[in-house]
């Protein structure tokens, strides 16, 4: 019972300060310099990029490295259709079609597994960019694209609806049966099919769910660029980012992917500005260092610490 | 009434013949043992019939109803489970993660997320499990991982349940408990299909056994003749 009433009041605890959270970053634009804003817009996207990545390839275990291609796609439905469309059903198709796109990558890449699924997705991310590349060159005569601008308040909270509906999406998804089976589906898939779960259908799905939310941002992200060609849109860090993210923050969170994300867009915007020509290294550096002593990412630090203290108290 | 009925089942790999056009049949609520040496296609029949693999030519019909070429999930909702020779279950989730899986998945209409964690706690309990609910599934000693998989196997509320050496590597202990507990499975109504080598069990739970060799049916009969049956002795004593 009293255990019962201790994890009421810590819900109701964490539902307010979500709340206040959520008001705060509401009228945070009133307030702030633009500086913020943009970096604030750049952590939020790369929030939604961890979040949905590790949305599938965290409890299936397939490391997919496409995420670039879908936010690419997002990118150039916005430079085709942002003149001519209203922003926020850009954005929507931006999801869309990256969604169509994961069913097929989804329907084609099934017999694949472990490493051989990631170096697919790679290699189809990698094939998509060059695709467009040549299409631009050949067909449309130009090698780059002006997207329409929107200002930086806009984008701003268009990335925080974004935010807010796939951190509730992703929290829907693992806290429901469906979440459970996801899991199962990396620990033995043969086990899974064998109690009656749509193996291929399940991890089909949520692929391509979690690569709407890719997509979506990339339509949004766009405006910011104003200019953009294949080597931008496509830019592979987009799929290794999201990655390293999640392991940073500790992969298996929703939280952890939240700390991951924001934590590394800061340390790159500071590293960037106070150390322009040691950042790369130091950047590398910190990496190796956490998933070298924090296997479990950032989340993993509090076991951690407690493990060292128990240790010492003993002694 | 038959529940399971295989016409001329084979399985080719390559050039060699697995099964070889097997034709068998198991009758509701019977226990059938399934033996033979290492190498008959023991195991490549279970998995004919559970979906893992679709047969090169035959039919298998469950419950009347033809399931070659239907996928595993399919077969398990339509009311047949299974468990593994190797135990596959879900390591790093907990004991009840695993069972809870099977209720909430297993059946063609669903159930209630109440209701399934009801049923996986009297599973668990049935199989003798309780009281360890939290613990992850690749921390439990192997007996317990397979009754384990047997608790996630009975949460998919089968008909027909294939057992892929349910006893191998337990003590003398257990495999009687084992025996208790295949008795108290059948007698909830479920229809039992077991691969053994631990003969002893197999002659005292079974009521009609079958023998395969080189992916041949060699011989079929209650246990009594089996054991006397010439050929079945010509191969396992080599004489």
């Amino acid at each position: 019972m009293n255990r019962v009433t201790r994890a009421n009041t810590k819900k109701i605890l964490y539902s307010v300060l979500l709340s206040f959270l959520f008001m705060l970053m509401v009228i945070m634009p009133l307030y702030v310099s633009p500086y913020t804003i943009i970096l604030l817009n750049s952590i939020f996207m790369y929030i939604v990029l961890t979040v949905s990545w590790a949305l599938f390839s965290g409890p299936t275990h397939y490391l997919s490295l496409a995420s670039a291609a879908f936010f690419g796609i997002g990118i150039y439905s916005s430079a085709i259709l942002g003149d001519q469309l209203p922003l926020l059903l850009v954005i929507g198709l931006g999801g869309f079609i990256s969604f169509l796109l994961a069913l097929l990558v989804g329907l084609s890449s099934l017999r694949l597994r472990g490493m051989y699924f990631t170096i697919f997705t790679f290699g189809l991310s990698e094939l998509i960019r060059h695709s467009v590349q040549w299409w631009e060159v050949n067909k449309t005569g130009t090698v780059g694209r002006w997207v329409i601008g929107v200002d930086h308040t806009t984008v701003y909270y268009i990335m925080l609806a974004i935010l807010l509906i796939t951190l509730v999406a992703a929290y829907i998804l693992k806290h429901s049966k469906y979440g459970l089976a996801l899991l199962s589906i990396g620990e033995s898939e043969e086990a899974a099919d064998h109690i009656g779960i749509n193996v291929n259908a399940m991890k089909i799905i949520t692929f391509a769910i979690s690569t709407f939310f890719m997509g979506a941002t990339g339509a949004i992200m766009a405006t910011r660029w104003t200019y953009i060609d294949p080597s931008i849109a496509f830019n592979p860090l987009f799929s290794f980012m999201p990655v390293l993210m999640a392991i940073f923050g500790g992969i298996g969170h929703i939280f952890g992917q939240i700390l991951g994300a924001s934590v590394l867009t800061l340390l790159a915007d500071v590293l960037l500005t106070k150390f322009p020509y040691y950042y790369m290294l130091l950047y590398g550096m910190i990496l190796v260092i956490v998933v070298l002593f924090l296997p479990k990412g950032l989340t993993g630090l509090k076991e951690e610490v407690k493990k060292w203290w128990g240790g010492r108290a003993v002694k | 009434m038959r529940i399971l009925e295989g016409e001329g089942v084979r399985k080719n790999f390559g050039g060699l013949a697995a099964i070889a056009e097997v034709t068998f049949h198991i009758k509701h609520r019977e226990i059938l043992g399934l033996i033979g040496p290492n190498g008959a296609g023991k195991t490549t029949l279970f998995n004919l019939i559970s979906g893992s693999l679709v047969p090169t030519s035959g039919t298998i019909k469950f419950k009347g109803e033809n399931i070659t070429g239907m996928k595993p999930h399919q077969i398990c909702k339509r009311g047949m489970a299974r468990t593994f020779q190797l135990v596959k279950l879900f390591g790093n989730m907990t004991v009840l993660e695993n069972t809870l899986l099977g209720s909430l998945f297993g059946t063609l209409t669903g159930m209630r997320q109440s209701t399934a964690l009801k049923e996986s706690l009297e599973l668990l309990e049935f199989v003798g499990l309780s009281g360890i609910n939290g613990v992850l599934a690749k921390d439990l000693t192997i007996v317990n991982q397979k009754r384990l998989e047997v608790a996630r196997a009975l949460a998919t509320k089968p008909e027909l349940l294939l057992l892929d050496e349910f006893m191998a590597g337990l003590t003398p202990t257990e495999v009687s408990l084992a025996i208790e507990l295949i008795k108290k499975i059948r007698n909830r109504g479920i229809t039992v299909f077991m691969i053994e080598h631990v003969m002893k069990a197999m002659m005292s739970v079974s009521d009609r056994i079958i023998a395969l060799h080189y992916g041949e049916k060699i011989a079929e009969g209650i246990p009594e003749e089996i054991a006397t049956n010439p050929k079945v002795i010509e191969i396992y004593l080599g004489v």
